[in-house]
């Protein structure tokens, strides 16, 4: 689905009052060594397309974009959690190749396996200079075991009990929260809700008129009829 | 253990019991006096207050009356003084965001409207205005009147009754909230009327509202906006500079404008700090920027600040009202071309936000181009207002906890969600 001519149109957009996500990526990767920036375009709202942070950089491209005046953007609006399954993507690659009637580009489509990771999304606004939305997000490697993503809780403290909403429900672990503990969950639940993989504690209560799904489960647990 | 029950022991420490050595019925001795208090006092181990005196913890909740539902802080005293309020919830924890992902885009209307539950219309309006925007659609404009007019009517309700439950937090009881519910009274009214519920309002559709308002309708609102001036003025008479309410709140729960706006604080609060952010005037979305308005704005940041702002704002919110009112065109008031049923709207993402009464109202969704969101995310003001609850707490006394606690403005059914 990812098509690269539209993907570098799309960057020439800009997110409301801010320069375009080129020229973002250009003083971002020139002030902090070592930083590649993704693009994730967004096709429904172009303004709100999205960079995606190495996750050992992230705190100090954060710090960057809340200190910098060029961005200024002190407000953490929103972060949240995204998890995505392993899927097969699509992508287009344009491949260049000179014959003898000149050169020719050619579309070709890929299909490929991508393995499920979750994601941080977090949108930055500026209240002074009132601008924004900025979208960054920072990906996990894998659903699994290597869940761990940089805390930007000592950028802006509006994250706080928002990663931890993240941390209770989707199970990604920052490094760095200085109090990362279950905030909707009880302490002793095990699983993450919000998965999509999520599945129900199999927990069935007697009911007189089970309807629908309510009546496979009552077959399940009473398939005599139970206590009727 | 004796028989002799354990208020027979109080009584006798209180010296108020059977004088004699035996007991009342002579067969079992009076228990000596307990040697401290019944309440559990510990010293804090390792520390060096643990020399000056002993902290003590307190559940405060879940049920507790000024907690504003089920909602607890755990709170550690020194003395008088708060050393340490953690707040707890969760209890009401429905997982609002899967219930939506499960259902079809039309069908979270009706969710939103329970989250904060006195407020359903701007709830609606947050929702459709993210999913407008990540389709593309644009509503007619007798419906954009017809959201200001009630979006606006509905901070009225929400400022008057927060200003009832604060003063009724401070001991005011029933007489301020019995005046604030009077109003609420007639405003909910006027909401069953244009959308036949009095609270669960689901009013607002992609592309429009649900029903057309009536000529009488609008004319009682009018009536009714006329009249809110003067409830107003009878409130300020009895409050804005009532000796107990000032002594009770000014200087009390301070909080600077550089930490709100570090913490994502939003809506009254946040300008009660001195910030002039208000997103009807910083990003206007709907037809905002057609109406002359104000953003009143703090100077302490104090419990009194954010109850003034509130009475500011419904004045403000009173001219919005009667600006709409004069201006509303007549049309239709459902885009033709926006689908509800079959909706299934582009691959992509989109977050839009408002101003609510409580704050900023963020939805966030996540379109994999199927009729159901792959992601649905409500960004709830009163729960991201509760991040420096304890940073405003610290050093004040439990009671006035509970009147910071209460100027926050939280509603747990979007706290907990």
């Amino acid at each position: 689905m990812r098509d690269p001519e539209k993907s570098s149109e799309l960057e020439e957009t800009a997110p409301p009052g801010l320069p375009s996500f080129q020229e973002i990526r250009r003083i971002l990767e020139e002030r902090v060594e070592g930083l590649r920036l993704e693009f994730i375009p967004n096709p429904a709202a172009p303004d709100q397309s999205s960079f995606c942070v190495p996750t050992e950089f992230a705190l100090e491209t954060a710090r960057i974009l809340r200190d910098d005046p060029r961005f200024a953007l002190d407000f953490c609006s929103n972060v949240t959690g995204v998890d995505w399954l392993d899927q097969t993507v699509e992508e287009t690659i344009l491949h260049r190749e000179t014959t003898d009637e000149g050169e020719r580009t050619i579309k070709e489509i890929v299909r490929r396996r991508r393995p499920g990771f979750l994601e941080a999304v977090y949108h930055l606004y500026s209240m002074r200079a009132r601008r924004g939305p900025l979208v960054i997000r920072q990906r996990t490697a894998n659903r699994i075991d290597r869940v761990r993503v940089a805390s930007l809780t000592p950028i802006w403290r509006s994250a706080e009990f928002q990663e931890r909403e993240v941390y209770d429900l989707f199970g990604v672990r920052f490094e760095g929260h200085p109090d990362l503990r279950r905030i909707l969950m009880w302490d002793e639940f095990k699983d993450y809700p919000m998965r999509k993989d999520y599945v129900e504690p199999d927990d069935y209560e007697y009911e007189p008129t089970p309807q629908g799904e309510a009546a496979a489960k009552a077959r399940r647990h009473y398939p005599y009829g139970g206590a009727r | 253990m004796s028989r002799q029950t354990e208020g027979q022991q109080f009584a006798s420490a209180l010296g108020m019991g059977n004088a004699s050595p035996e007991g009342p019925r002579g067969d079992s001795p009076v228990l000596p006096p307990p040697a401290g208090p019944l309440y559990e006092a510990k010293p804090k181990p390792g520390s060096a207050r643990a020399a000056e005196g002993e902290t003590l913890e307190v559940a405060v909740g879940p049920h507790h009356p000024s907690t504003h539902g089920v909602f607890r802080m755990d709170v550690v005293l020194d003395g008088e003084r708060i050393i340490s309020l953690k707040p707890r919830f969760g209890y009401l924890h429905r997982n609002h965001e899967k219930l939506c992902e499960g259902g079809t885009y039309l069908m979270a209307i009706p969710y939103t409207d329970r989250l904060d539950y006195f407020c359903s219309l701007t709830n609606n309006w947050a929702y459709v205005l993210a999913v407008e925007k990540l389709a593309g659609v644009e509503a007619p404009e007798r419906a954009e009147y017809l959201r200001v007019i009630t979006a606006e009517l509905t901070r009225l309700l929400n400022h008057s009754c927060l200003v009832g439950f604060l003063l009724q937090d401070m001991g005011a009881m029933g007489t301020p909230l019995m005046y604030a519910f009077r109003e609420r009274e007639k405003l909910v009214d006027l909401f069953e009327e244009l959308t036949g519920a009095r609270m669960m309002c689901n009013y607002m559709r992609f592309g429009g509202c649900r029903t057309d308002a009536s000529a009488g309708w609008l004319e009682r609102t009018r009536r009714v906006v006329d009249d809110f001036p003067r409830f107003l003025d009878e409130f300020e008479d009895l409050l804005t500079s009532n000796e107990i309410l000032l002594a009770r709140t000014q200087g009390v729960g301070k909080l600077s404008a550089e930490l709100a706006i570090n913490a994502g604080v939003t809506g009254p609060m946040l300008r009660a700090s001195g910030v002039a952010y208000d997103i009807r005037k910083a990003a206007p979305y709907g037809i905002y920027e057609r109406f002359a308005f104000r953003v009143p704005v703090g100077e302490h940041g104090d419990v009194y600040d954010r109850y003034m702002i509130r009475m500011l704002e419904m004045r403000e919110s009173v001219r919005i009202l009667k600006q709409a009112l004069k201006e509303i065109p007549e049309g239709p008031v459902l885009n033709p071309k926006a689908r509800r049923r079959n909706f299934r709207p582009p691959v992509g993402e989109a977050y839009g936000r408002l101003e609510a009464p409580k704050g900023e109202l963020g939805f966030y969704l996540i379109s994999d181009g199927s009729p159901r969101p792959y992601r649905f995310r409500i960004r709830a003001p009163s729960f991201i207002n509760l991040t420096i609850l304890e940073d405003m707490c610290l050093g004040h006394t439990l009671q006035d906890a509970v009147i910071i606690l209460g100027s926050v403005d939280i509603v747990m059914g979007e706290v907990d969600r």
